[in-house]
């Protein structure tokens, strides 16, 4: 615990990144309305490395692509950079998207299964602007974002996604965010299918690259344990409502909503010493 | 992609279905070539006139008589050797029943022995003899056979002459016999002729290459069109939705038949060729393409590969030709075959009601469906002039039909079983 208290850092100060105040999405199938989102405020600041936590169906990912502008809002109002965010044109998306990124929840859908994962990768180094690279550059570039990962380019090259396990699948696509080194990311459960011990070390280099470039990482999971060890604050989420929200330590350790309180019980080791590989 | 072809070549109902196409399509290509010329030109005038000429090997009568050069020498044989061949039994009683009224002996003689009779006969008939017991009628009937018994063996020569004086009259006996490679002009007709004397087979090959053509053709409007609105409606949907859906019902509500009827009318007979007329079937059955494409498109969009092209920053363009196109690829591929398979049949129906290519210069298998009913082929038993023709068109959809399925296996593997 001391490990992770000595990182964490009070980001209240920081100039807001993404704010949303009464954020809503229903969705209407037939006669029946989910309300996937149901009018929540928050408010992500630059640098801020937030957790949103909350059980299976409760709309974390339904937020996340509002957050990313590929779901319209049913209703509220999303601040980008202390101003409303604007997203009418193509032009303004596409001006919006080259700051955001994400890891979206199924590896197994993220890939275009006709293009070879080179492709993904030499992507976003063109992206980064570097076209026009030498390919020895390029092939290194795309060899060190996959050793961040555990992942060996040389063993992946040339195949295409389906011929990946949904581990190998998310370290790539944890290894896109290493070439592109986004202002934002969202990350949706990214590390779900990564065996715990790769895990430890890959948060601990996306940690490490959020250091280094300030990105603002909103980290989206059903588990509680793992979001404390790398949250600066957290927000719990219950059938699209945030019941609380604050502080890491703050929220886990004081808990005062009914559900956070249930779901830390359900986690066995939360008050004893973190041990990094039950992470 | 390599691999998907070799999977669609493993599926056995792709592959008979490709191999009855892509036959029938070599034969319609390599045909024309071995045997060159106008497939709507009369090749053939039978006895008589505008009637259907059955399938067989005809010669011409002209190059028949004018070419015996070769004299196969029939006259090694005897006459009573050609005579017994014309002895029939009826004819064989009735000379019996002369011989025994003139009492002639018939002791010893082989009734049985065609040329024994005959001799006999010859030795012993006499036309003024009255025979007991027969009548005037039935001595005039041994007169008759009589006179046949001796015209067989010596028919009296064909002159054949021509016009131009300087050629002799040559005389054509009926024993001059000549080998069929020596007479110029044969025509081997397999499947006989239409009414207009025209080679059916030929007429045929040359109407299957017109109407996989015309397949093709609608096959490739209808299957852009529907492409191009279906990804359309389905990924920018919006206002562009609802417009393309608002006409893509107008098209579906009414039936494409009677669209295609009521176009096929306006056009008028003289501007309908075989290409306007494959134009005009594209142009009314993109909708079911557009529907479907819509659909996939629209489960397709929302998927994460797209999304994370979008946040890649991938224009619209792009983000359609490689993160939708490929997964309906193949469900286009099979809609193309349907297409092309019901815009041969739509031709086919269209000509049969007179509303097809209104073309005498070319042949298209409805047409010709549409040419042996107008000329009662049905009706005359001339199962040559529509048969094969259904047989044909029954093939063609058949086989890409099966093609289809195979597709289908291949693609969704969740049919197989
Ligand atoms: N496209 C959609 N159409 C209809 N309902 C949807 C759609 N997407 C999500 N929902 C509904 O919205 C609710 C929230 O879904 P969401 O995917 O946001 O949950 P989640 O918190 O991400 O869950 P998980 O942890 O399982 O990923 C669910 O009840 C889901 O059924
Ligand atoms: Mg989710």
């Amino acid at each position: 615990m001391s490990e992770t208290t000595s990182t964490r850092r009070d980001f209240s100060k920081a100039p807001s990144c993404l704010k949303g105040v009464g954020v809503t999405r229903y969705f209407h199938t037939g006669k029946i309305t989910t309300k996937a989102v149901d009018h929540v405020d928050f408010d992500f600041h630059e640098g801020e490395l937030v957790s949103i936590v909350g059980e299976s169906g409760s709309g974390k990912t339904t937020l996340s692509k509002m957050l990313l502008g590929l779901l319209k809002e049913t209703d509220g109002q999303i601040y980008y950079q202390g101003k409303p965010r604007d997203i009418s044109s193509r032009a303004k998306l596409k001006e919006y998207w080259s700051g955001i990124q994400a890891i979206f929840q199924d590896p197994f859908s993220s890939f275009n299964t006709f293009n070879k994962i080179d492709t993904v990768l030499l992507d976003c180094i063109n992206m980064r602007g570097g076209k026009n690279l030498p390919k020895e550059k390029k092939n290194e570039m795309m060899t060190e974002a996959c050793s961040f990962v555990n992942l060996k380019f040389a063993e992946l090259t040339n195949k295409y996604p389906f011929e990946l396990s949904g581990g190998q699948m998310q370290r790539l696509m944890i290894a896109r965010i290493f070439l592109l080194k986004p202002k934002i990311l969202l990350a949706d459960e990214p590390t779900s299918m990564i065996d715990a011990c790769s895990r430890a070390t890959i948060l601990d280099m996306l940690l490490q690259l959020r250091d280094e470039i300030g990105m603002t990482v909103i980290f989206i999971t059903h588990d509680i344990g793992l979001a404390y060890y790398i949250s600066d604050s957290i927000y719990i989420m219950e059938h699209g409502k945030f019941v609380e929200s604050g502080g890491a330590d703050e929220v886990i350790l004081h808990p005062q909503a009914p559900y956070t309180k249930r779901l830390i019980s359900d986690v066995p080791k939360i008050h004893e010493v973190w041990d990094l590989s039950t992470v | 992609m390599k691999n998907t072809i070799r999977q669609v070549f493993h599926s056995p109902k792709f592959v008979i279905g490709f191999v009855i196409f892509f036959g029938i399509l070599l034969l319609s290509i390599i045909y024309p070539l071995v045997h060159p010329g106008d497939p709507l030109e009369s090749v053939f005038i039978g006895s008589d006139r505008g009637s259907f000429t059955p399938p067989g090997t005809y010669f011409s009568l002209y190059d028949a008589a004018s070419s015996f050069r070769t004299n196969l020498n029939p006259k090694s044989k005897t006459a009573a050797d050609r005579a017994t061949i014309s002895i029939s039994d009826e004819q064989r009683v009735r000379m019996i029943t002369w011989l025994t009224a003139m009492e002639v002996s018939l002791d010893g003689v082989d009734t049985t022995d065609d040329a024994a009779l005959l001799e006999i006969w010859k030795a012993n008939y006499d036309e003024s003899a009255k025979p007991k017991g027969m009548t005037k009628s039935e001595r005039n009937a041994c007169k008759r056979l009589n006179s046949d018994l001796n015209s067989s063996g010596k028919e009296s020569p064909l002159k054949v002459a021509s016009e131009d004086e300087s050629v002799k009259i040559k005389d054509i006996d009926p024993m001059n016999y000549v080998p069929v490679n020596q007479v110029r002009s044969v025509i081997r007709l397999p499947l006989g002729t239409d009414n207009f004397g025209r080679d059916v087979l030929k007429e045929l090959v040359s109407a299957i290459g017109t109407s996989l053509l015309i397949g093709l053709v609608a096959g490739v409007i209808a299957t852009l069109i529907g492409l191009v609105f279906g990804l359309l409606s389905g990924y920018v949907g919006g206002l562009v939705d609802d417009i393309i859906m608002f006409i893509t019902n107008i098209f579906t509500v009414i039936p494409s038949f009677i669209l295609l009827i009521l176009i096929n009318y306006s056009i008028g007979q003289e501007a309908r060729g075989a290409m306007v007329v494959a134009v005009v079937i594209g142009l009314t059955s993109w909708t079911w393409t557009t529907r479907s494409v819509r659909s996939q498109v629209i489960s397709l969009r929302n998927r994460d590969h797209v999304n994370l092209s979008k946040l890649s920053g991938h224009s619209l363009f792009r983000i359609v030709m490689t993160d939708i196109l490929p997964y309906i690829a193949s469900y286009v591929v099979m809609a193309f075959i349907l297409q092309i398979s019901s815009a041969i049949l739509s031709e086919a129906q269209l000509s049969l009601l007179g509303l097809g290519p209104s073309t005498t210069k070319t042949a298209t298998l409805g047409l010709m469906m549409n040419w042996a009913m107008l000329y009662s082929a049905h009706l005359g038993g001339s199962w040559w002039a529509y048969f094969p023709v259904i047989g044909v068109i029954a093939l063609i959809s058949f086989s890409l039909n099966l093609m289809n399925t195979g597709l289908d296996q291949v693609f969704n593997p969740t049919l197989r079983d």
